[in-house]
């Protein structure tokens, strides 16, 4: 069977979902990736570890436009065969995977957590992390947009070919005007290891303690609702069930009482550490590892320890 | 300016998922519905605030049956115009938007607005497969959108950053967090929604591309280890040597 993966690169990196992405694909069947802008020819060829066999790149547009990407990919369709196409639930795949599955009257798997079973029945988060759904796909072509941080990764020894591939994608559905980066550059839907803090902190300018933990450990930052509402963070490190649902290895929440809408979006990281003065605080229930204490002492002797780990490794 | 606003019903947040009939139906039983969050908070809200510094209609559309009514009535409570309810069942992503495309082609909206996503199925694919089908552009996860006359200037999010973007009416948007603020309806608003018109129409015929078999929960947590706060040292071995996650 052949198999389509599109990865976003336009960072000029190649991101850990992306690699997953493009392994998940190796195990549906051969595997064409396709990317577009100016990234690397051999951080591309790279991708060879994680299954795939070529990579198709489209040098002249350097875009994620959500018209001009779904042409491209159903002509890469067209050009390979495939009957399988594979995203990343990244925000280019929430917005070309939808598009481009209308475009081929294709089923889409949103949110996949899972290879299919041998029935063809994929997994998907649904209720916010609150449980997960089987879905089968009535459809000919199958579309797929895969969580981050759902699947493990093996690594092989393969290089990918690489090779331009040009389409005409029509002209660009908007103009862009400027693009503002976000800082730190570890990003939160992908992070393996998050440090997280609530309305406990009491204030933006309590956050050093925060970042110290998290840079011992090369975690990204998150934060509960209120505390992006009342301005203390960036909407964009908002987790939970209105904001994003994350998978982490290790979430460390303090300062968070643990609201089942908190929960729902961070119910799937692996190990959950939870640090609350309250030792009745609900968190607690949903957590492998709990210190009952005043964050603004634990945290800092969190980061001394881990940092004694780190000089030891 | 013609504004047309997805209306999606959700369970309300602090609802407690259970499954029936062998687990394959979401059991509905006590549960409270409310308008999906993204949808109302976001994409209803900028309609309205548009709607209220220039002119026009907000129109919410949902795809569902009679039970989706109190839902949409809130919707008009916060300040929409009139309401449409497809009478079908929203089981599938690909046939609610063949539904709202369908729909929206023959309304000559300027904007069709859909939340980021459902707090229930979590797809984040109407809105992309409506523009599709409707062959408009798309901008996806938008946290800001401007207008002036018939450009609009728009926030999205993209991978590590923020683009903002320019295009002209008319396109789909899906509104994430940022966009607008959440309303609470006042009495006014209520008396009013419920006189204001909520049409009724049939589905065309679509396929379902998507079904749902089963569900299931996680898997119950054990217990919670308790470590002093005075041992983080034993803290980090633990996640060291015992979880292996650092
Ligand atoms: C429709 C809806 C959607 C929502 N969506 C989300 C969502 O997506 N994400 C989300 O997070 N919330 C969401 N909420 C809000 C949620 O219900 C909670 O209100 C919120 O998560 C609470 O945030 P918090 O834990 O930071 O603050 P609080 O509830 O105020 O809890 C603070 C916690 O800090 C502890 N604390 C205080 N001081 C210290 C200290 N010095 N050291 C250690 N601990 C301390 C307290 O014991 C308490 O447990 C939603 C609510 C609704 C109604």
């Amino acid at each position: 069977m052949s198999v389509l993966v599109y990865i976003d690169t336009l960072s000029g990196h190649i991101s850990k979902s992306v690699n997953e992405a493009v392994y998940y694909g190796s195990k549906l069947g051969a595997v064409t990736v396709l990317t577009n802008g100016s990234v690397d020819a051999s951080a591309l060829a790279e991708l060879g570890k994680f299954g795939a066999a070529k990579v198709l790149v489209h040098r002249g547009l350097n875009t994620n436009d959500a018209v001009q990407l779904t042409r491209l990919v159903a002509e890469a369709v067209k050009a390979s065969g495939a009957t399988k196409i594979v995203f990343s639930l990244d925000l280019t795949g929430r917005a070309v995977a939808p598009r481009i599955a209308a475009h081929l009257k294709a089923g889409l798997v949103s949110g996949a957590i899972s290879l299919p079973d041998a029935s063809g029945v994929y997994k998907v988060n649904v209720f916010s992390g609150k449980a997960f759904g089987c879905v089968k796909v009535n459809s000919a072509i199958t579309v797929i947009n895969l969580t981050p941080n759902s699947i493990s990764v093996e690594t092989g020894s393969g290089t990918a070919a690489v090779e331009d591939f040009s389409a005409d994608c029509g002209a660009a559905s908007y103009t862009v005007k400027s693009v503002e980066k976000q800082e730190g550059d570890i990003l939160l839907p992908e992070a393996e290891l998050v440090v997280s803090a609530g309305r406990g902190l009491k204030g933006p300018e309590n956050w050093g303690m925060v970042e110290d933990l998290a840079k011992s450990l090369g975690a990204a930052t998150a934060c509960s609702r209120p505390v992006a509402d009342i301005g203390w963070r960036p909407h964009h490190e908002h987790v939970g069930q209105t904001g994003l649902a994350i998978r982490p290895n290790l979430y460390i929440a303090a300062g968070i009482s643990g609201a089942i809408q908190h929960l729902a979006g961070v119910n799937g990281s692996k190990v959950i550490v939870v640090i609350n003065t309250d030792p009745e605080a609900p968190f607690f229930k949903a957590a492998d590892y709990g210190v009952v204490g005043d964050a603004f002492d634990v945290l800092p002797k969190l980061t001394a320890e881990i940092k004694k780990l780190k000089a030891q490794n | 300016m013609k504004f047309l606003v997805c209306i999606s019903k959700a369970p309300d947040t602090t609802t407690k998922i259970e499954f029936a009939d062998n687990n394959t139906k979401f059991n509905e039983a006590g549960v409270q519905y409310i308008v999906n969050p993204y949808d109302e908070w976001y994409a209803l809200v900028r309609a309205l605030e548009l709607k209220e510094t220039l002119g026009g209609t907000v129109t919410t559309i949902t795809v569902g049956g009679a039970d989706d009514e109190p839902v949409i009535r809130k919707a008009l409570a916060i300040g929409a115009d009139d309401a449409v309810r497809i009478n079908g069942s929203a089981n599938d992503a690909y046939a609610i938007a063949f539904q709202i495309a369908d729909y929206a082609k023959k309304g000559e909206f300027d904007i069709v607005f859909t939340g980021k996503e459902t707090i229930n199925y979590n797809g984040s694919q109407v809105g992309g497969m409506i523009a599709e089908l409707m062959n408009l552009p798309y901008i996806s996860l938008a946290t800001k959108l401007e207008l002036a006359g018939n450009t609009a200037t728009i926030h999205k999010e993209m991978t590590g950053g923020v683009e903002v973007v320019s295009l002209n009416t008319p396109f789909v948007i899906s509104a994430a967090k940022g966009m607008a603020e959440q309303r609470i309806p006042n009495m006014r608003g209520i008396m009013a929604a419920r006189t204001k018109p909520l049409q009724v129409i049939e589905p065309v015929a679509c396929d379902e591309l998507v079904t749902f078999v089963s569900y299931e929960l996680p898997k119950a947590k054990s217990a919670c280890k308790i470590i002093s706060a005075d041992n983080m040292a034993e803290l980090v071995n633990l996640l060291h040597t015992e979880a292996k996650v650092i």
